[in-house]
C-alpha cells in the first residue's frame, strides 16, 4: 500500500538518493516522513552521533541502525573540562564496545568525547572490529600506553589515531613499536597529549618512513626539536605537523637541519606543538608560513614582537589559537595582515594573577572584528571589557557563529562606565543572529537573558556564570531561545520557578547543567515525576541529598532527556530522584 | 628503634555496624543516613596518633597486626606541626556515607541537619571558593608574589591539560616565573588500592597535610562502606561482604606519593611544600605492600639534607 503512496519507487533508488544526505539532522528528517522512508534510511545510515551517551542504549541504537559504520558518542558534560565534574561520575564506553563487537563487526570509525576510556575497551576494539579504520578520543581519559599498543598491533587498516587532549598513563614509550613492519595505512597521528614520558624515537622514525601516506602527525613534547627533523625529512607529504618541544641549544647546524627539514615539506597547512619556544628558531618555519591556514601557539610563551613578526608571515591564516602575550599590539598586526582569519582563540598567560601581566584588553579584540571580515568564531580571555567594545564587535562581525567571552574576574562591570555588561551581549545576540554558540562573564543582571531570550533564535549552546540576578534571568532563556540544545549555568540565582515552569523545554534539549545554583532537592524531585522522561541527576558530594531538608539547594544539577531510562552506572555521590528505591537495583 | 607501639588504623566499635540490621535491599533506610559512625576508616601515618582513639581504644573490635620498626615517626617533618591522620568523618552536613567526626583535629562541628553550610575548610558555599592562595615565594628570589585573591573552583574555565603544562614550565624570560606559575593548580591521580575508579585532587587547595587527608577520606570513605561499580550496577545497599570483612579484619591504609623520580614514598616525610613541588601522584595503599617503602623513604631523605 505504502509502495503506491510512495509512487513505487523501489527501496535502491530511495537508498541511492539517501545516500547523498550526510548530516544527521536531514537522516532524522528523512526518517520522519512516511514508515517506508524510515525504513530504508535506517539500514542505510552509515554513520551515527549520539550527543549524550546515556539519552539511548547501544542495543537501541544497534536495534534501530543495525548497518552503522561508523559511532559518535559524547560522554561527560561540557563543565567536567573544568573539574566541575567529580571523577566516577560516568562516561563510561565499555558497555557500547561490547555491545557493538557482536552485533556490528563492520565497525569502521570510532569517535569518542569526554568518555572514560579503558585499556579493556582499547583491546577489545582491537579485537572485535577487522576493518577498523579511525580512532579518535578526545579529552578521554582512563586508558594507558598499553591499551594503544593492543590498537597498535592487531588494526591493520588503522588510518587515524588521534588522542586529542586525553589523559593517558604513559607506562612505556614503547607502544609505537607494536606497529608492525608490515604496517603502511597511517594517515593522521596525534598523540600531542602523550607526557613527557619518552616515546621511542627510532620506533616513530620507521612507522613514519614506512607510512607513505601520513597526512597529519602531532607530537608530544617529549620529542625534541634536534630530532624533529629525521622525522620531518621522512615525511614531507606532511599537511598538519606538531612540533614537540620547540627548544634547542642555539647550534647553527642543528639550526640549519631543522629549517631545511622543514622547508622540504611543501604542502603543511597547519602548525602546532611549539612547547618551550627559543625564540631564534622560529625563523625556521617562516618559508611555510604563507601557506599556513592554522596555527596553534597556545602553549608558546613568546612574546608580541615575535609573534607579530610570525603572523604578518601567515596572510592566510584561517585559525589562530596564541597566548595573551600577542597583546592588543599583536592583534592589531593580525588584523591587518589575516585578513582570512575565520576563528581566534587567546588564552590567558597567568589566568590566577592578580594584576595584568600583559597589554590585552577589549582593545585587540575590536581590532580583530573590524580588521577580519570573515571571523565568525572567538574565545577570548581577558580582564576588562566595555559595553561599547562589545557593540563595536556586533557591528563589525554579524556573521559570528560563536562567541566566548572570558573576563577573568568574575562580575568585572563595564571599565569605563562601571555598569553591565547587558548591553554589549545584547547587542552580539540582536547583531549576530546566527550565533549557535556563546559564553557569557562579567557584571550581569537579568536583563542579558531578556536579550538573550529575545533575539538569540539559533543560539544552541550559552553557558553562564556568576551572573543574573533572580529566576526571571532563566525563564528568559528556557522561555526564549527556540534552538537551544545545552545549557549550562553556575554560580547564578537561579532557582525552581523558572526550572519548573520550563519543565516541557527540557525534553527539548540535549542536557541542563546547574551547579551552585539555587535549586532545591524537593524542586528536582518534582521536575523528575513530572517529567519522566528525562534523568535528573543530582551531583552532592555532601552525602544523601535526602538527609537535609527539602528545601535545601543541591550543590550540581544535570538534567538530560533519554529513552534509556536511568542509569545503572551511577557513583555513590550521584543522585536521580527515583520514588520507588527498586528501580534502582534493576 | 623504639618499642612497637600498636595503632589503631580502623577504628571499629563493639556495637554492630547498622547496616547489619538493615536488610540489604532496604535502600530507602540506607539513603536515609546510614549510622556510620562506628566504623571509621583511620590511615594513621606511622608514628602519628590521632586525639579521638584515646577515648576509642577500649571499642575497637579488631586491630590490624602492626608492621613494627619498618615505619619512622614524621611528626617532626610535618608543616606547622600536629599530627597527619587520615581519620574517619567529615565536616557538618555530611552523612550516611561519611561518618561524622568526634571531636578532633577539623574545625567543623558535628552539625548534620542539613544546612548549606557544609563544606568545609573555608570554603563558602556560593560560589564555591577554595581558599585564600597561599602567596609564592620564589626559591632563592627575594620577591614575593603579589597575594593572590582566593581561588574559584573551575575558574577560569581552562582544562587542566593547559594549566598543567603552564605550571610545570614557565617562561623562561619572566623572572617572577616561579612565583606566577606557582600559582594556579595542580592536579594529581589518587588511586586507592580496591576502588573502582580514580580521582583528582588539586593539591595547591590544601594548605597541608591535614586538609589533604580530610579531603582524600571524605573522597574515599565510600569505597570502604559502600560499593560502587564502574561498568557494572552500582548498589547503595550497604556493605557487601567481602567489604565487610576488609573491614573487619582491620584492613589499613597508608597514603603513598610517586615523586619526580618515580619512586614511591610515604606521604608527610618532606615540608608540605616540598611535597607539593615533587608530588606526581598519590596512591592510598594498603600498609602490608607498603613496608618497603620506610627504608628508601630515610635514605632519600638523608641525601636531600
Amino acid at each position: 500500500m505504502h509502495k503506491k503512496m510512495a509512487f513505487s519507487f523501489p527501496d535502491e533508488v530511495l537508498e541511492h538518493v539517501f545516500s547523498f544526505i550526510q548530516s544527521d539532522k536531514d537522516r532524522n528528517s528523512v526518517s520522519l516522513v512516511c514508515k517506508s522512508w524510515y525504513e530504508i534510511e535506517r539500514w542505510c545510515r552509515r554513520k551515527v552521533f549520539v550527543g549524550n551517551c546515556y539519552a539511548v542504549s547501544p542495543r537501541m541504537v544497534i536495534k534501530r541502525f543495525p548497518e552503522f559504520r561508523s559511532i559518535e558518542l559524547k560522554g561527560k558534560p561540557h563543565f567536567a573540562d573544568f573539574n566541575l565534574v567529580p571523577d566516577g561520575w560516568g562516561g563510561y564506553v565499555f558497555p557500547w564496545i561490547v555491545e557493538m563487537a557482536g552485533a556490528v563487526p563492520w565497525l569502521e570509525e570510532i569517535k569518542l568525547k569526554r568518555m572514560v576510556v579503558t585499556d579493556e575497551s582499547l583491546e577489545l576494539i582491537a579485537k572485535s572490529f577487522k576493518n577498523f579504520k579511525v580512532l579518535i578520543l578526545s579529552s578521554c581519559e582512563g586508558f594507558s600506553t598499553d591499551g594503544l599498543a593492543a590498537i597498535a598491533a592487531s588494526c591493520k587498516n588503522l588510518k587515524e589515531l588521534d588522542l586529542r587532549d586525553c589523559e593517558v598513563d604513559d607506562l612505556s614509550g614503547h607502544w609505537l613499536s607494536h606497529f608492525p613492519d608490515t604496517y603502511t595505512s597511517l594517515v593522521a597521528l596525534n598523540i600531542s597529549c602523550l607526557g613527557s614520558d619518552e616515546v621511542s624515537l627510532s620506533a616513530l622514525e620507521r612507522l613514519v618512513g614506512r607510512c607513505t601516506s601520513l597526512k597529519t602527525l602531532r607530537l608530544n613534547r617529549a620529542v625534541p626539536l634536534d630530532k624533529v627533523a629525521n622525522i620531518l625529512r621522512r615525511a614531507p607529504q606532511l599537511v598538519e605537523f606538531g612540533t614537540g618541544t620547540y627548544a634547542a641549544e642555539l647550534r647553527p647546524d642543528v639550526y640549519s637541519d631543522f629549517a631545511g627539514a622543514f622547508s622540504s615539506c611543501k604542502e603543511l597547512k597547519s602548525l602546532s606543538g611549539f612547547w618551550d619556544v627559543v625564540p631564534d628558531y622560529l625563523p625556521a618555519i617562516y618559508p611555510v608560513c604563507s601557506k599556513l591556514t592554522s596555527l596553534n601557539l597556545s602553549y608558546a610563551t613568546i612574546q608580541s614582537p615575535e609573534l607579530i613578526k610570525l603572523v604578518s608571515h601567515c596572510p592566510n591564516l584561517q585559525r589562530l589559537l596564541v597566548l595573551d602575550y600577542i597583546e592588543d599590539s599583536g592583534l592589531e598586526a593580525l588584523a591587518s595582515s589575516c585578513k582570512d582569519l575565520q576563528e581566534l582563540r587567546v588564552f590567558p598567560s597567568d589566568p590566577f594573577g592578580v594584576e595584568p601581566n600583559v597589554s590585552l584588553t577589549e582593545q585587540g579584540l575590536v581590532a580583530v572584528s573590524s580588521g577580519c571580515p570573515k571571523l565568525q568564531s572567538v574565545l577570548y580571555f581577558c580582564r576588562r571589557m566595555s559595553n561599547e567594545a562589545l557593540v563595536t564587535v556586533a557591528k563589525n562581525c554579524p556573521n559570528f557563529t560563536r562567541f566566548r567571552l572570558c573576563i577573568i574576574e568574575p562580575r568585572t562591570a563595564d571599565y569605563l562606565t562601571l555598569e553591565p555588561l547587558d548591553v554589549g551581549f545584547g547587542a552580539i545576540v540582536q547583531y549576530c543572529k546566527d550565533l549557535q554558540r556563546l559564553s557569557l562573564s562579567g557584571l550581569l543582571t537579568d536583563r542579558v537573558f531578556e536579550y538573550i531570550g529575545t533575539y538569540a533564535k539559533k543560539l544552541e549552546m550559552l553557558s553562564v556564570a556568576f551572573a543574573g540576578d533572580s529566576d526571571l534571568g532563566l525563564h528568559h532563556v528556557l522561555s526564549g531561545c527556540e534552538s537551544l540544545r545545552k545549557l549550562e549555568i553556575r554560580d547564578c540565582p537561579f532557582g525552581d520557578k523558572a526550572l519548573l515552569a520550563n519543565a516541557a523545554k527540557l525534553e527539548t534539549m540535549r542536557s541542563l547543567w546547574m551547579s551552585s545554583c539555587a535549586v532545591s532537592f524537593g524542586a528536582c524531585k518534582l521536575l523528575a515525576q513530572k517529567m519522566p522522561r528525562l534523568n535528573v541527576e543530582v551531583i552532592d558530594e555532601r552525602g544523601p541529598p535526602d538527609s537535609r531538608p527539602e528545601s535545601c539547594s543541591v550543590d550540581k544539577l544535570y538534567i538530560y532527556r533519554t529513552v534509556a531510562g536511568s542509569r545503572f552506572d551511577m557513583p555513590p555521590f550521584v543522585w536521580t530522584m527515583e520514588d520507588d528505591p527498586s528501580l534502582q537495583l534493576s | 628503634m623504639s618499642k612497637p607501639v600498636e595503632h589503631d588504623y580502623i577504628g571499629l566499635s563493639e556495637q554492630p555496624l547498622p547496616s547489619m540490621e538493615k536488610r540489604s535491599g532496604d535502600t530507602n533506610a540506607e539513603k536515609s543516613g546510614l549510622r556510620l559512625k562506628d566504623t571509621e576508616l583511620r590511615l594513621g601515618l606511622p608514628g602519628s596518633e590521632s586525639p579521638e582513639r584515646e577515648d576509642r581504644d577500649q571499642n575497637v573490635l579488631s586491630l590490624k597486626s602492626f608492621v613494627s620498626g619498618a615505619k619512622r615517626g614524621f611528626s617532626d617533618a610535618l608543616d606547622g606541626g600536629g599530627k597527619w591522620v587520615f581519620a574517619g568523618g567529615s565536616g557538618g552536613g555530611s552523612e550516611g556515607l561519611f561518618s561524622p567526626r568526634r571531636g578532633g583535629n577539623n574545625n567543623e562541628g558535628n552539625d548534620l541537619s542539613g544546612s548549606d553550610s557544609g563544606l568545609k575548610d573555608g570554603v563558602a558555599p556560593k560560589p564555591l571558593v577554595v581558599q585564600e592562595k597561599k602567596s609564592q615565594v620564589a626559591a632563592g628570589n627575594g620577591n614575593t608574589a603579589p597575594a593572590s585573591k582566593a581561588q574559584v573552583v573551575g575558574w577560569p574555565p581552562i582544562r587542566s591539560f593547559r594549566k598543567n603544562t603552564m605550571a610545570s614550565h614557565p617562561p623562561k624570560n619572566d623572572d617572577n616565573a616561579e612565583a606566577k606559575f606557582g600559582s594556579g593548580c595542580l592536579y594529581v591521580k589518587v588511586s586507592m588500592d580496591g576502588a573502582p575508579y580514580l580521582r583528582k585532587v588539586d593539591l595547591k587547595i590544601y594548605g597541608g597535610y591535614k586538609e589533604l587527608s580530610s579531603a582524600l577520606e571524605k573522597m574515599f570513605s565510600c569505597f570502604t562502606i559502600g560499593q560502587c561499580g564502574s561498568h557494572g550496577v552500582s548498589s547503595r545497599d550497604g556493605l557487601s561482604e567481602s567489604r565487610l570483612k576488609d573491614l573487619l579484619h582491620g584492613s589499613e591504609y597508608v597514603l603513598t606519593y610517586e615523586d619526580k623520580d618515580g619512586d614511591w614514598m610515604l606521604v608527610g616525610d618532606v615540608p608540605w611544600e616540598m611535597f607539593t613541588n615533587c608530588c606526581k601522584r598519590l596512591r592510598i595503599m594498603k600498609s602490608t605492600e607498603a613496608i618497603g617503602l620506610a627504608p628508601r623513604a630515610m635514605e632519600k631523605c638523608k641525601n636531600r639534607t
